[in-house]
C-alpha cells in the first residue's frame, strides 16, 4: 500500500467524519444558545451522560435487538438466496415471483408484528425475527435473480461456442455476475433489519429492548434516555452496514481499486 | 501451436499460397457447408436472412466474408460455429454436424465485444475454456503465460480487463480464443468497435498470430482493406436473401506485412472485391452511413435470432 493510497483512503471516510463532528458541535452551541428545551430535542452532552448512566440496560437491550436483527436477517438472506437461486433456473416461475416478490416488498410487513406476537407469545424473539425475516427475504430474493438473469447475453453465447453446461454456466458467469446485485441487496436488508426490530418491539417485549425502552422512556418523560436508546439502535444499524461493505470488498476485490487504462 | 514456434517464414508463405488454390479441392475442407440456407421468424412473417449458401474452407486458410449489412455474414458465421442452425442444407465442421463439433470444442469464437468476465484477471480470462474443459491448473497456467506472449500481453496477466484499452481486450479475447488449440478460429468483426489505426495494428497482429498457429480461420468483416489484407479467400455476399455472389482468392505473398498494403497487387484485389460488392447490390458501392444502418439492421435481425 502506497501512501498516495494511503491517503486516497484515509481520505473518503475523513469529510464525512469532519461534516459529522461539526455538526455535534453546532448543535450543542445553538441548542444551548437557543435553549430548546430537552423534552423536544436534547443537547448531544445531554444525551452522552443518559448513555453513561443507563449504560448497563442499553447494552443489554442492544444485545437483545442486535440478535432480533441479525437472526432475522440470516434468515431472510438465506431465504431469499436460495429462492433466487431455485426461480433463476425456471423462467415461468421467475415471471410469476419477481413481480409478486417486487409487489410484497411494498407490503408493510411491519404490521404483521402484533399478529405474530398473537403467535409466539410476548417471551419470545421468534416475532420480530419473523418480521425481519420477512422484510429482509423479498429484496434479496428479487436481486438475486436480477443479478443472475441479467447477463451479456454474449457471454451466455461464448460460453454455448465452449458446449459449457448449464451448471458451468451459473458457475462461471451467472453467480459472479449476480455477486453486486446480491451485495447491494444485503446492505437494503442489514438497514431494514434494524427498523424492522426496533420497530417490532414497540408492539412488545422485554423492557430492556432498544424498541420498548424508547417508548416506556418516552412515556415517563425520560427524553435522553429515549434518545440514548436511539443513538445505540443506530450504532447498531452502522456497524452492521459497516460489516456488510467490508464483506463486499473482501468478495469483490475486482472492483475495490480504480486504475487506468494503458496502451 | 507447440511446433509453431519454430518454422520460417519461407515455409509458410510456400505452404500458405498452394494452400490457398489447393487446399478447399484436395483435403477434407475444414468446413462444408451445403445448400444453407435461414428464415428467421414464422413462415407468415419471417425474414429470409441466407439462400442457397455453398462453401468449403480447407485446412489453414483464412476465409473472410464481406458484404453490406443484411447480407447474414454474421448468421453464416453463427451457423459454422452452432449458435444458431440452419433452415434448409447442412453444415460441417471437420467432417461432422456443427453441433457435433461445437460439443467437441472444435472452434474458438472471437465476437465484436471482447466479452471478458471482469471478475476475472487477464490471464484467468484466457484460462476459462480451460477450466470448462478440465485442463490441470499447471497446464492452465503454462497455456496462459504461453498465450499472453503471442499476444504480447505478458506483465499484464494479473490486471483485470477494465484496466486494459479495448485493443488489449480483444487481444486477451483472441488468446482465450486460441488457450485450447481449437482446429478452427470463427471471428464475428472482431475489430469493428477500434479506430482505424488500432484496427490496422490489430490486423498485423493478427497476421503474426496466424503465421505462428496455422488455424483455420473465418473472419467476418465489412471493411473492404481488412478483408484483402488478411485473408487467403474473400467471399462476397450480396443482401436479401443472403447469397455468395463471389469468391475471391487472394494471392497476396505471405507473410502479411506493413509493405503489403503499398503493393499495386494489394489495389487490385481491393477494387475487385469492391466492383464485386457493388456488382451484386445494384449501384454504388456501399458508403459509410448506409452501412451503418444495415449493420444496426443486421443486429437486429441477429437480437431475433437470439430470441
Amino acid at each position: 500500500m502506497s501512501f498516495a493510497a494511503a491517503r486516497r483512503r484515509s481520505a473518503s471516510w475523513l469529510p464525512p467524519l469532519v461534516v459529522f463532528v461539526a455538526v455535534l458541535v453546532l448543535w450543542e452551541q445553538l441548542f444551548l444558545a437557543l435553549d430548546v428545551k430537552t423534552f423536544l430535542i436534547p443537547r448531544p452532552s445531554i444525551i452522552w451522560a443518559a448513555l453513561g448512566e443507563q449504560w448497563s440496560t442499553l447494552q443489554r437491550g442492544l444485545i437483545y435487538t442486535g440478535t432480533e436483527a441479525l437472526l432475522g436477517l440470516l434468515a431472510g438472506v438465506t431465504l431469499g438466496t436460495l429462492a433466487g437461486l431455485a426461480t433463476a433456473r425456471w423462467a415461468t416461475i421467475r415471471e410469476t415471483l419477481v413481480p409478486l416478490g417486487t409487489g410484497m416488498s411494498t407490503i408493510p410487513i411491519i404490521a404483521f408484528a402484533p399478529i405474530m406476537i398473537n403467535w409466539f407469545g410476548f417471551e419470545s424473539q421468534l416475532p420480530r425475527i419473523t418480521v425481519v425475516a420477512l422484510m429482509t427475504f423479498f429484496p434479496v430474493m428479487v436481486n438475486t435473480i436480477r443479478g443472475l438473469t441479467q447477463v451479456d447475453p454474449a457471454a451466455i453465447e461464448l460460453m454455448d461456442s465452449y458446449a459449457a453446461s448449464p451448471f458451468q454456466v451459473l458457475r462461471k458467469v451467472r453467480i459472479p455476475n449476480a455477486l453486486p446485485y446480491w451485495f447491494t441487496a444485503l446492505r437494503i436488508a442489514v438497514t431494514l433489519s434494524v427498523i424492522g426490530a426496533v420497530v417490532g418491539e414497540f408492539f412488545g417485549g422485554p423492557l430492556y429492548s432498544l424498541g420498548i425502552y424508547v417508548t416506556n422512556q418516552t412515556g415517563s418523560f425520560k427524553y435522553p434516555n429515549a434518545w440514548a436508546a436511539i443513538v445505540m439502535a443506530c450504532v447498531l444499524g452502522i456497524g452492521l452496514y459497516l460489516v456488510a461493505v467490508a464483506a463486499e470488498r473482501i468478495a469483490l476485490p475486482w472492483r475495490r481499486s480504480e486504475g487506468s487504462a494503458t496502451d | 501451436m507447440t511446433d509453431a514456434a519454430t518454422p520460417t517464414p519461407s515455409a509458410h508463405a510456400a505452404t500458405s499460397t498452394a494452400g490457398a488454390s489447393t487446399a478447399a479441392t484436395s483435403t477434407t475442407p475444414v468446413v462444408r457447408i451445403a445448400g444453407v440456407g435461414k428464415t428467421f421468424g414464422t413462415e407468415t412473417g419471417g425474414v429470409r436472412a441466407l439462400d442457397g449458401i455453398d462453401l468449403a474452407i480447407g485446412q489453414g486458410e483464412f476465409v473472410s466474408l464481406i458484404g453490406p449489412s443484411g447480407c447474414g455474414k454474421s448468421t453464416l458465421l453463427r451457423l459454422i460455429g452452432d449458435l444458431t442452425s440452419p433452415t434448409d442444407g447442412t453444415v460441417e465442421v471437420n467432417g461432422k454436424p456443427a453441433r457435433r463439433a461445437r460439443l467437441d470444442r472444435d472452434y474458438g469464437m472471437v465476437f465484436q465485444a471482447p466479452v471478458l468476465m471482469e471478475w476475472r484477471t487477464v490471464a484467468k480470462n484466457i484460462e476459462l475454456p480451460l477450466e470448462l474443459m478440465g485442463y490441470k491448473k499447471a497446464e492452465r497456467l503454462r497455456r496462459s503465460s504461453e498465450l499472453l506472449k503471442l499476444v504480447e500481453l505478458d506483465g499484464f496477466e494479473s490486471r483485470h480487463p477494465w484496466q486494459l484499452s479495448g485493443g488489449m481486450q480483444q487481444r486477451v479475447a483472441i488468446a482465450r480464443a486460441l488457450a485450447f488449440d481449437p482446429k478452427l478460429l470463427l471471428m464475428d468483426e472482431p475489430f469493428g468497435a477500434l479506430d482505424e489505426m488500432t484496427r490496422e495494428r490489430m490486423n498485423l497482429e493478427l497476421m503474426r498470430i496466424w503465421t505462428r498457429t496455422r488455424t483455420t480461420v473465418v473472419f467476418v468483416t465489412h471493411s473492404i482493406p481488412e478483408a484483402v489484407f488478411l485473408s487467403t479467400k474473400v467471399v462476397v455476399m450480396s443482401p436479401r436473401p443472403g447469397r455468395v455472389a463471389k469468391v475471391i482468392d487472394i494471392d497476396l505473398p505471405q507473410p502479411r506485412t506493413v509493405e503489403t498494403r503499398e503493393q499495386e497487387r494489394y489495389f487490385e484485389l481491393v477494387t475487385e472485391v469492391r466492383e464485386a460488392l457493388r456488382r451484386k447490390d445494384g449501384s454504388a458501392p456501399v458508403g459509410d452511413e448506409a452501412m451503418d444502418a444495415a449493420l444496426r439492421d443486421a443486429e437486429r435481425i441477429r437480437a431475433e435470432g437470439l430470441a
